[in-house]
This record gives structure tokens, C-alpha cells and sequence, in this order.
């Protein structure tokens, strides 16, 4: 499969504070995304993950390297509104991310923007509230919602423009325990039964366990990557860059110390349980 | 409580009012001035009345609601009824110290009271039967010609409807702003109005950052979402002049010339 975005020796620097060196929030970034995966990028705060995310659809250009966006140069501003299409972006804050008053109205304004003849947009609508399960509030007000529901419908309006790549710029953050789950299962969905790439940026090592691949930053750099069984179970070096291993790999790795024979690698909670149970057997 | 205000005064319905084109609408109210500042007599105001009325059933807008729409301009409308009753030169009816009331200025203020609150109310038919958003959609459409001289009919619309759709969001943020404030023994209901517009300052400083910062990010999220200004934009509904938009504004169209000849006979 080929590669949806790519980029190479990737720098960028925000502009100093006056009198200060500029410090380097992205330090040579190699990385690949595969057309149709599930990566989740891990890093706390500071470490670089939502710069590098705001590369992926040229919301900010390279400093140095080059991003490949579906084989479109994000310094090609020719390219720049195509790039923008396959690369659809959701954003932490649910409420900065609405522009419309009226919930359809603000799933279309992408693909107004793009010029979609009025019927194709009525379809698209129809399509993308109903592929995030958001049909039912389809003449609401966004700001009578939950933040999960929110959320949806700006997943709805990227969907709308029929993007390639999704990325989610820790977009669970704000959102309670069920609205993070509404969030999550709406993405997981995505990607399995519409082949819509997914980068899922965040904090959360519950969701990181979600992906297929995990790639771990720090400093700028990508320092990990691997699959959630691979980078997951690495709880001292998690921890060095300021990130926890999920509570299942802490309990397993508790229960090793003390002599049972468990795996380490059973991220989830029933397959935990299980593997704790064979284990006292 | 902040939450309580009503905003843009619309009264969601299904009269034929609110189905007709927003567009007709904002004609429709144009044309009603028309009429009205036409208007000359006992016979023609009759009809601008009737119109109103007419108006009004067909809306099934509640009359309690436009008279309450009458309040802030009540001092306007004794003002003016007070200075025409004085001081319209003409046929003496009672007179006291320097001041003299006419025939002819009980007529005018009768007239000018009369023409006020008849276009307060007219207007306000247009906003409580026309959502705020079908309202600057109908305004874009109607002065898109004016895209030709330069003026940035798409963008002003942008402004806005993005104006109305962070109302909500704001006042809500205002109410948890003052919660906090009040929750650090912030005092914003006792003192002079002076001291009560300071207690003010510490709601505002943080509303204006915030609004700052949200603006920062929606535009962002604008751009990520495509947005390159109103060219080339196409729209999810597209506005349609109905039959009964025909209809309408032919009727009015028949009153106002029904208005001009009564006016011509001084009726």
C-alpha cells in the first residue's frame, strides 16, 4: 500500500520569545503513514505531536525536510486545497471548530468551500452525519450538544469533503469518559469499514492501545514506533519521556516482580483479567 | 440566567409568514414603509392598518409580543407626538401660557404616533418569523449584485452568521466567568452604576482573550476545512422564489398603488 503522508528530515521552530535561541519543535521527523492504518502518535506535552500534526495538512509549513501529502508537496501552494481535502483535521476545542449555526449547515461548509454542486452536498451531508450516527440531530443546534457529539459533527464535516486521512488533533481531551469512547468508536469505525486513514494524536495510552501502529515523540523526534504490543510494554522508557504505560502493563508488570508468570503484553482489560487468571491457576 | 436572553427575537413556527422567502420578506418589509410613509389620510392609513393586521394573523405571531416590542422607543414615540401637538402652526384649539395646540397638530401627532409604531411593528413581523440565519442568507442573496462595485457582500454575511452562531458560546462562557469571579467574592450587584461598570473589567478582560483565542483557532479550522473566501462556493440550499412569493408581493405591490391613489385624493 502506498503512503498517504510522508515526511522527511521534517524541522520546525516557532518563533522565539525576543532575546532567546529558537527552540526546536520538530528535530528531523522521518515518518511514513500508510494508506488506510490506524496510527496513534504519543508524546506529552511539548514533545512535538501536534506541530507534526499540523504538517499534515499544511496548517504549518516545514522549516526544513519536506512533507509529502499523497505525493502533493505542502510547499506547492498550488496543491494547497487538495492537500487540505484528503487531509481533513479535527481540533481539541469542539466549540472553535463549529461555524455554523444549524448542524447540516456546518457539516456542508466544507464541501461549499470546495464547490460541490448543491444535490452532491445534500447527499454528503446525509452520508457523513449518518456515518457518524449523528442523523438524528441533523437540524439541531451545534452548542445545544455534548462535546462527544460535537466532535462528531466536525468528524462529520471532514468526512463530508471525502478525505483520504483523518487526523485527530487530541480531540478526546476535552471531552468526559464518554464522550472520549463516542469519539474513538466513530474513528475505529471509520477506518475499519471506510478505509479512512486515521492519526490519532493524544496523551491517552488507553486510545494509543486502539492503533495499529504507535509512534512515541520526545523532544521533537520520534523516538518510538512500533505496534501498541511492542511500545506499550516499555514502561521505564515510557515513563523517562514523562508518559505511563497503560494500568493493565503496570499491574502485569507489578505481578511479574513478585513471580507470576504473566505476560506482559495483554493491553486490554479482559485480556488481562484472563491472562492474571491462567496465571494463579 | 444569562442563558434566558432571547436572541434575534425569532419565533419558530409554520405560518405562511415564516415559509415565505426570506428574500420576499426583507422586500416585502421594504415595501411596507413604502406604503406606510405614503399613507396621507384616515382611509389610507386604514389600509396600512388592515395590512399590518393581515400581517400579523397570518404570522400567528402573539399582538403582546410586538406591543412589548413597542417599550424602548416609547420615549420616542410621547417625544415626538408631544413636539408635533405644539408646535404645528394652524387653527387653535386650547392655548396656555406660550403653548398652543392646533387642529392641525392633533392630526399630525395622531399620524406621526401612529406611523412609528406601525413600522416598529411591521419590522418586527420581519425578525420574529425569519430566523436570524435565513435572514443574512436572504440579505447575501439580495445584495450579491452589489459584488460587482467591490462591496464584500459574501464576507460581511460570513461575519455574521458567525457573529450569531458564538453568541450561545460566549454568553455561556460570560456566565462561568462570573460564576468564578463570584466564587473569589467578586461583587457585580451593589454600588453605583460607576462602581458596578468597574466590577465589570475583571468579566471582560478574560471574555476578550478567550474570544481572541477562539477566533484564532476557528480560523484555522476554517482554513483546514477549505475555506478560501466566497469564490467558487457553492451553497447546501439554495434559495427558490415559491408561488406564493409571486403572490404575496403582487398583493402588496396592489396595496401600495391602492395607497398612492388615496393618498393623491388626500384620503
Amino acid at each position: 500500500m502506498s503512503d498517504i503522508i510522508r515526511t522527511e528530515h521534517l524541522t520546525f521552530a516557532y518563533p522565539p520569545d525576543e532575546g532567546k535561541d529558537p527552540v526546536p519543535a520538530l528535530d528531523g521527523v522521518d515518518l511514513s503513514i500508510r494508506q488506510g492504518s490506524f496510527t496513534a502518535i504519543l508524546g506529552h506535552n511539548g514533545s512535538g505531536k501536534s506541530t507534526l500534526a499540523k504538517h499534515m495538512n499544511a496548517v504549518l509549513l516545514p522549516g526544513g525536510g519536506r512533507v509529502w501529502v499523497d505525493g502533493m508537496d505542502t510547499l506547492a501552494e498550488a496543491a494547497l486545497l487538495e492537500i487540505r481535502r484528503r487531509v481533513g483535521m479535527v481540533f481539541q476545542n469542539p466549540d472553535n471548530q463549529i461555524v455554523a449555526n444549524v448542524v447540516e449547515e456546518d457539516v456542508a461548509f466544507g464541501p461549499e468551500n470546495l464547490g460541490v454542486p448543491t444535490a452532491e452536498i445534500q447527499a454528503r451531508v446525509a452520508a457523513a452525519l449518518k456515518a457518524v450516527g449523528m442523523e438524528a440531530f441533523t437540524l439541531h443546534a451545534p452548542h445545544h450538544l455534548s462535546g462527544g457529539q460535537k466532535q462528531r459533527i466536525a468528524i462529520a464535516g471532514v468526512i463530508a469533503m471525502e478525505p483520504a486521512c483523518i487526523v485527530l488533533d487530541e480531540s478526546t481531551a476535552m471531552l468526559d469518559p464518554a464522550g472520549r469512547r463516542e469519539v474513538l468508536d466513530t474513528v475505529k469505525t471509520l477506518n475499519r469499514d471506510k478505509g479512512i486513514t486515521v492519526v490519532l494524536i493524544t496523551h491517552h495510552m488507553d486510545e494509543a492501545a486502539m492503533a495499529d501502529r504507535v509512534v512515541v515523540m520526545d523532544q521533537g523526534r520520534v523516538v518510538m514506533d512500533g505496534t501498541p504490543r511492542e511500545i506499550l510494554v516499555r514502561m521505564e522508557e515510557l515513563r523517562e519521556i514523562g508518559l505511563d504505560a497503560p494500568h493493565t502493563v503496570e499491574l502485569l508488570h507489578g505481578l511479574r516482580q513478585e513471580g507470576f508468570d504473566v505476560p506482559l503484553d495483554a493491553l486490554g482489560i479482559q485480556e488481562c483479567a484472563e491472562a492474571i487468571v491462567r496465571a494463579l491457576a | 440566567m444569562l442563558k434566558d436572553i432571547t436572541l434575534g427575537q425569532y419565533f419558530p413556527g409554520n405560518s405562511l409568514a415564516h415559509r415565505l422567502d426570506p428574500r420576499t420578506k426583507l422586500i416585502l418589509t421594504v415595501l411596507y414603509i413604502v406604503i406606510l410613509f405614503c399613507a396621507k389620510g384616515f382611509v389610507s392609513y386604514g389600509v396600512v392598518a388592515l395590512l399590518l393586521l393581515t400581517g400579523v394573523k397570518v404570522s400567528g405571531v402573539a399582538p403582546r409580543a410586538l406591543v412589548r416590542g413597542l417599550k424602548p422607543i416609547l420615549f420616542i414615540i410621547c417625544f415626538t407626538a408631544v413636539l408635533n401637538l405644539f408646535y404645528t402652526p394652524g387653527e387653535a384649539l386650547a392655548s396656555f401660557w406660550i403653548f398652543t395646540i392646533t387642529k392641525e397638530g392633533l392630526v399630525t401627532a395622531f399620524f406621526m404616533v401612529l406611523r412609528i409604531t406601525m413600522l416598529i411593528m411591521g419590522t418586527f413581523l420581519l425578525t420574529y418569523t425569519t430566523s436570524p440565519i435565513a435572514l443574512t442568507d436572504g440579505l447575501e442573496t439580495l445584495l450579491g449584485p452589489l459584488k460587482r462595485v467591490k462591496v464584500p457582500v459574501h464576507e460581511l454575511s460570513m461575519i455574521m452568521s458567525i457573529a450569531l452562531r458564538f453568541i450561545p458560546t460566549l454568553i455561556e462562557e460570560t456566565d462561568k466567568i462570573m460564576s468564578a469571579q463570584k466564587a473569589r467574592g467578586a461583587d457585580f450587584e451593589s454600588g453605583n452604576l460607576l462602581q458596578r461598570a468597574r466590577a465589570l473589567v475583571p468579566i471582560l478582560v478574560p471574555l476578550f482573550i478567550s474570544a481572541f483565542r477562539r477566533a484564532d483557532e476557528l480560523a484555522v479550522a476554517m482554513e483546514c476545512r477549505c475555506y478560501h473566501g466566497g469564490e467558487g462556493r457553492t451553497k447546501l440550499h439554495v434559495l427558490r422564489y415559491q408561488l406564493r412569493d409571486y403572490l404575496v408581493l403582487a398583493a402588496y405591490g396592489a396595496v401600495l398603488a391602492a395607497v398612492l391613489i388615496l393618498a393623491r385624493f388626500g384620503l
